[in-house]
């Protein structure tokens, strides 16, 4: 009788098998941590002096010229008077509110974790378009992780790390650089045949393919990934919260233990004004970008 | 066009096969065993690219490659700069074994020795006109200053002064291959590859960039491959044209053969639909042998039309063609005249042509004469004559087999 049980009931491991499993790998990777723990947070070093000094540099700063550097900053990209103007004074009303210092440390730790997407994304993602294989093995990585909740890949990097700024920007540029890598394999997969055909033609080496036509034809799309990064960066301010990164994710945490409903809005309200600043920074520097292709 | 056998080849190939699929050279095999394109394709499913092609393309010449979509032109061309690898076959350009050549050499050969053009131009649509028609140069890692005064030379040239820093996007596809032409000329190779070159523009843009072609080759002599699917244009532009079918070498040889006589069914029906009055000049189908009277007096005119057996001659002198006399005329003449010289009153007033006419343009003059018109070359001398019949027939829509051979027999 008991043998014809696998057909009313899913075959199963009991639980001493399943706890032997648990218990090997956690054992794995503690001891992995302590061995490499260390040498690991190291690696990390400088990574971590430079997040402080950017955030240090950003808060020690006088609050105009914060965002006068912002504003510059706007314009070279978006050359837009109204964007400029738009973006003081969305600052001017956040450090009016109160939540000057906080904005600083979250705008300081995206900075970073998009700049480090970018670099990490790129390349990858050129990889990737070069080689099938290499696609088809990124792609599946890519997949997992945009869609595994970001609280169990959180666990690993505080097991390893700790809590602080480290694993926080890990945690950000796990969850933010897929779709810079997937944009940019996406834009040099695009790019007209016929063209890099012509630079192959007049004896461009593959680097100067590279930077000459691939890159630059592929920027409209790398671009748009990088506004994706960002936004999706911002989006895990909350999250990165919990290990610790100061910001604006803090306060919204303390809301939500608190139900200090006022205190949520107004931070989150900073998020997404940072959100929409960062977006259309970016996007109208795409769109300048693509200006010169289409020629009107 | 003289003495081609002396000649020495400046690009050669010599049994190309190029064979599409993952395992081409099991299947080349079969191909060299005489297979068919279709009979592979069912039973391997690779596609036969090209098949046994032997070209030989002299230094200087305009050497048209036609052929319809999926005839492999476009793959033929390509293996001249290794754009695509051949799965089995010779390449020798200027002496040298290109399929001998690694990455750098490959490199290196490509800046120097060939350029191209391209159908949709292949234009980078983030550089400026200028900085598009000097990539070439900046490929080679020639200094801003002197690739930018090349640049704008042969922009200048080919007649896009003041574009220099527009985008390839804001100008109209004429203009476009002005650029992709400027580009493939700024670098100097000796080669020129234009891959459907004008296929991409409208008939009058066409033309014109077809005169601009003629002009500038005049001055340069590049050594041209010419990829073409139109035969009105193969004929215009090719000092020889090759024809391609499935990947097959049909037939190869200059304008006229093709014209005259083709090869097979498949070629004369591609022939068939040619405006022969614009394609064929008077050289290549006047009869040579006529009766040149080149005397001052009757008498000896008289004589030298009985040797040459026919009734009517062409009188010259050092200034070159007078008129036709007719055996006629001179019969009239009483023989005590014999020793006064041809007086103009005698000769028949019938025009000369050029032979380098097209056919086209010496219709009225045809119609208006009931004698055959003398043709005269560029140095004023007849060369020959042209009649109403040898005309009626070249242009007259059945090229039989006998008629192609009128021009050498008939007289």
């Amino acid at each position: 009788m008991s043998d014809k049980s696998w057909l009313s009931e899913i075959p199963q491991l009991d639980r001493h098998q399943l706890l032997e499993i648990r218990k090997t790998l956690d054992g794995a990777y503690r001891s992995f941590s302590r061995e490499y723990g260390d040498s690991i947070e190291a690696f990390f070093d400088p990574l971590l002096s430079f997040l402080i000094w950017f955030e240090k540099l950003l808060l020690s700063s006088p609050w105009w010229l914060v965002i006068a550097a912002l504003a510059v900053f706007a314009y070279i990209a978006s050359r837009s008077w109204k964007l400029t103007l738009g973006v003081a004074i969305a600052f001017f009303l956040i450090g009016f509110f109160g939540m000057w210092d906080n904005t600083m440390r979250t705008m300081s730790i995206i900075l970073v974790s998009t700049l480090l997407s970018i670099l990490l994304g790129v390349p990858i993602g050129i990889s990737m378009a070069r080689s099938n294989r290499v696609q088809s093995v990124v792609t599946p990585i890519l997949d997992i992780m945009q869609t595994m909740p970001a609280f169990v890949y959180l666990i690993p990097v505080v097991m390893l790390l700790g809590i602080g700024k480290i694993p926080g920007v890990i945690a950000v540029i796990i969850y933010a650089v897929p779709p810079v890598i997937r944009l940019t394999n996406l834009g040099i997969r695009l790019v007209d045949k016929e063209v890099l055909e012509a630079a192959t033609a007049y004896g461009a080496s593959p680097m100067q393919r590279l930077f000459g036509v691939q890159l630059p034809l592929a920027m409209p799309n790398i671009m748009a990934g990088i506004n994706q990064t960002i936004m999706m960066a911002l989006a895990m301010v909350v999250i990165a919260s919990m290990i610790g990164v100061k910001g604006l994710g803090q306060p919204v945490l303390k809301s939500i233990t608190n139900q200090y409903f006022t205190l949520g809005l107004l931070n989150g309200l900073a998020i997404v004004a940072l959100a929409i600043i960062f977006d259309r920074i970016s996007q109208s520097y795409a769109k300048r970008t693509l200006q010169n292709f289409g020629g009107h | 066009m003289t003495n081609k056998e002396n000649r020495v080849p400046l690009m050669r190939i010599k049994n190309l096969y190029k064979i599409f699929g993952p395992n081409a050279q099991k299947v080349l095999e079969e191909v060299k065993a005489g297979k068919s394109k279709d009979t592979i394709l069912a039973e391997t499913g690779h596609t036969v690219g090209l098949s046994d092609i032997n070209l030989d393309i002299y230094p200087g010449e305009i050497f048209v490659i036609m052929g319809l979509s999926g005839s492999g032109k476009s793959t033929l061309i390509r293996h001249f700069n290794r754009l695509i690898d051949p799965t089995a076959g010779e390449i020798e350009v200027a002496g040298s074994d290109v399929m001998k050549l690694n990455d750098k050499e490959l490199q290196a050969f490509r800046r120097n020795k060939m350029s191209m053009v391209f159908q949709r131009f292949g234009l980078m649509p983030h550089r400026t006109v200028l900085q598009n028609i000097a990539y070439g140069l900046q490929v080679q890692g020639i200094n801003k200053k002197e690739r930018e005064s090349r640049g704008k030379e042969w922009m200048n040239t080919v007649g896009l002064e003041g574009y220099a820093n527009q985008y390839p996007g804001q100008l109209s596809g004429g203009q476009q291959q002005r650029v992709g032409l400027a580009r493939a000329l700024c670098t100097d190779a000796d080669i020129l590859l234009m891959d459907e070159a004008f296929s991409a523009l409208d008939p009058l843009i066409r033309s014109e960039m077809q005169d601009q072609l003629i002009e500038l080759q005049d001055k340069l002599h590049k050594t041209i491959v010419f990829i073409t699917h139109d035969l009105d244009e193969a004929l215009r532009l090719g000092d020889r044209i090759a024809i391609l079918r499935d990947g097959v070498l049909v037939q190869q040889g200059e304008p006229v053969d093709i014209l005259l006589n083709p090869a097979n069914d498949y070629v004369e029906a591609f022939v068939k639909d040619v405006n022969r009055a614009r394609a064929l000049t008077v050289e290549t189908v006047m009869q040579p042998q006529i009766c040149r009277i080149s005397t001052d007096t009757i008498g000896e005119a008289v004589m030298q039309m009985r040797k040459s057996k026919q009734d009517y001659g062409y009188v010259v002198d050092d200034e070159g063609y007078r008129g036709l006399i007719t055996q006629e005329t001179l019969e009239n003449v009483e023989k005590n005249e014999y020793s006064n010289i041809i007086d103009s009153s005698l000769l028949e007033d019938v025009p000369s042509v050029q032979s380098d006419a097209l056919l086209e343009s010496v219709i009225p003059e045809m119609i208006d004469n009931t004698h055959p018109l003398p043709v005269l070359n560029a140095e004023g001398e007849v060369e020959g004559h042209l009649c109403r019949s040898t005309l009626a027939e070249v242009l007259s829509d059945q090229p039989s087999a006998e008629s192609q051979e009128v021009p050498e027999t008939r007289y």
